[in-house]
């Protein structure tokens, strides 16, 4: 008689197998997210700042205020010059009399004509030999960690363990249901608790590769800081993984159907998708709704993601935001296990 | 767990029920399967043939009454018996995207023991499939396969809920010499059908179900002998009016049963019914447009019993 095989070991197999046959769900979980971060990455990357446009009568202004790095400045004739400023080609049109008075000309409702004005006040001022009386200088912040594929990232990874957390642990529950095949493992010898543990193992083996993937995506391409150690990333993310496979396990605990497995699946997921802060801040809802947007397993994972990758938190720090995981993740296995049915 | 001995039977059933909602599915069902017996649950649909083998099972909880398995019970001994028993479902789908080899390989890996995941194959006659996807495989080479995952804890009491429902002549004798094969090996099985054919086959003893209860329990030649008919005479004509009245009278007709023209007598002494038959039908000036004859079968018993057929087609 042959040695026989692990059940669990076999039942996590399967797992995998089963995922990684079904082409269309690896297109979601592995693909998909690259697209929609290099997509964003990609328009919401940061651009050199604004150089507004102005035109001056004379040469010698010109000159002057050329020295403005922020400021185009174009040369033009009076009627020329108004003409370019009606038209919007420039935002202020700067004009020195023959008694040396310079006069803008500009619509005072137009950000970027009051901007031109200031800074070819300035210029033409400093150019005429003003000291400033306070001495100043600009430290200019632009360092990784800011931007907008910084905050997009730890979004979109928090997302997509939520996705893949939820979404393969109902999927294949309502069709092992659908199927009776949950009713013939039940008439075996296998042990219950395999069944869902094998759920489990395979999420952590996944799970290492979505991280990997998403969170190096951003890390090589864009340069998002991991101001933490991928060991301390991974531990977060399987804290938040499992928490999501204990809600999957609640929504799937009684459903029969595709359909309804779908329609409870968005149902729990939809509204974290908005206003859990993947792709623009939690903080932009109302205050009166913030605590309860702050309990939301999703915000949880996302809030520590952020905090861990681009500042640097110790893991110590984000207790709140594990502890709300952790207490998700107990209420709903608790439940699940009361009322899974088990064929 | 004490030693068993062979000669408490393989399966001890008494005073069955069970209720859905307002239908009775099993109404006070009593039964004994004895060690090494082929025994078969014959009746039409929604005879309550599943909620028994389920309840035998231990997927369905009974409302009342008792079930006893190789001397064991579902609510002390569950771990051992799960051991001990084949079981196959009546609709279970396997995985679709694993193969042959590691659905057989997964089901082996929660026995004990049992013949190796290579036997197993080799048994259900799919080696040449073994790394082919469960997707593609046709009705016959899934039911074998399903036949295949209840045979790997090489259990001595396997469960057949219908085997063959819906598979072609063909890949259905081929899975009952399957079963035949398991049987030779002096196992013990419980299989429930609607086909009369693959229980007069396969089947030692046969209970006859009907709404919930055994109407009739026998050996299938017995079943066939007790209703006193050896023959099934049947036939129809055209033209006028006839009066089948008038065949009761012929000596060896047991029983007429008329309708829209068609009539099936139940005959003993088919050489002398049968020209008794045309003679009364040529007196009456009728055409005859269909004969046919065959021995009585278990088919015939339920009819005789109860009135109906075991199919409704």
């Amino acid at each position: 008689m042959s040695r026989r095989d692990n059940p669990l070991i076999q039942l996590t197999l399967v797992r995998f197998r089963e995922f990684l046959r079904e082409p269309e769900a690896l297109f979601w979980v592995f693909v998909f997210p690259l697209v929609l971060a290099a997509g964003l990455g990609i328009a919401f990357r940061n651009r050199p700042p604004d150089v507004v446009k102005i035109g001056a009568v004379g040469a010698p202004l010109t000159k002057s205020l050329a020295a403005e790095k922020l400021l185009d400045v174009t040369q033009y004739s009076l009627p020329e010059g108004e003409q370019a400023l009606r038209t919007g080609k420039i935002a202020l049109l700067a004009e020195s009399s023959p008694q040396g008075q310079i006069a803008y000309h500009y619509d005072e409702t137009n950000p970027d004509g009051r901007t031109a004005r200031m800074l070819a006040d300035s210029a033409v001022q400093r150019a005429a030999g003003r000291a400033d009386p306070v001495a100043s200088s600009d430290r200019l912040v632009r360092e990784p960690g800011s931007r907008y594929i910084d905050f997009l990232i730890p979004g979109l990874l928090g997302m997509n363990l939520m996705g893949s957390g939820i979404w393969g642990l109902v999927f294949t529950i309502a069709d092992a249901r659908r199927k009776k095949l949950m009713k013939r493992l039940v008439a075996t010898p296998m042990p219950r608790s395999y069944y869902l543990l094998s759920f489990l193992l395979s999420r952590l083996g996944f799970l290492v590769v979505e991280v990997f993937v998403l969170a190096g995506f951003g890390v090589f391409f864009f340069h998002v800081p991991m101001r933490g150690s991928w060991v301390g990333l991974f531990l977060l993310c399987i804290v938040g993984s499992v928490s999501f496979s204990g809600i999957g396990l609640l929504i799937a605990s009684r459903v029969r159907t595709i359909e309804a497995a779908s329609g409870l699946t968005n149902l729990v997921m939809m509204p974290m998708w908005v206003v859990s802060g993947v792709f623009f801040s939690a903080s932009r809802f109302p205050d009166s709704v913030q605590p309860i947007i702050k309990a939301l397993p999703l915000t949880a994972l996302i809030d520590g993601l952020r905090a861990y990758m681009l500042q640097g938190e110790p893991l110590a720090h984000l207790a709140v935001e594990m502890a709300i995981l952790c207490g998700w993740l107990a209420v709903c296995f608790t439940l699940a296990l009361k009322i899974f049915r088990w064929r | 767990m004490s030693p068993v001995s062979n000669s408490t039977p393989a399966l001890r059933l008494r005073n069955l029920r069970k209720t859905y909602k307002d239908v009775v599915a099993v109404d006070g069902m009593d039964l004994e399967v004895r060690r090494g017996e082929c025994f078969g649950l014959l009746g039409p649909n929604g005879a309550g043939k599943t909620t028994t083998i389920e309840i035998c099972e231990g997927l369905t909880a009974a409302d009342a009454g008792e079930v006893e398995l190789l001397g064991m019970r579902w609510e002390t001994d569950e771990k051992a018996l799960r051991q001990k028993l084949g079981i196959q479902l009546q609709e279970t789908q396997l995985s679709d995207k694993l193969t042959v080899n590691e659905t057989v390989r997964l089901f082996a890996s929660f026995f004990h023991q049992g013949p190796s995941v290579h036997e197993v194959i080799a048994q259900a006659q799919l080696t040449e499939k073994r790394n082919a996807r469960v997707g593609g495989l046709s009705g016959g080479q899934k039911q074998r396969l399903a036949l295949g995952c209840a045979l790997v804890g090489d259990p001595e009491l396997l469960f057949l809920d219908e085997p063959t429902t819906g598979l072609d002549p063909q890949a259905r004798r081929q899975l009952w010499d399957l079963i035949e094969e398991f049987k030779a090996g002096g196992r013990t099985i419980l299989l429930t059908t609607h086909y009369m054919d693959e229980a007069e086959r396969l089947c030692d003893r046969v209970a006859i179900m009907d709404h919930g209860r055994v109407i009739a329990l026998a050996t299938p030649r017995e079943l066939i002998a007790s209703i006193g008919i050896e023959h099934i005479v049947e036939f129809s004509v055209s033209g006028s009016a006839f009066d089948a009245g008038a065949l009761h009278v012929i000596e060896g007709v047991r029983g007429v049963r008329h309708d829209n023209g068609s009539v099936q007598l139940q005959v003993t002494e088919l050489h002398r019914a049968v020209p008794a038959v045309l003679e009364e039908l040529t007196r009456s000036g009728v055409m005859l447009t269909e004969l046919r004859t065959h021995s009585a079968t278990l088919e015939d018993v339920f009819v005789t019993l109860t009135g109906r057929r075991l199919r409704d087609e």
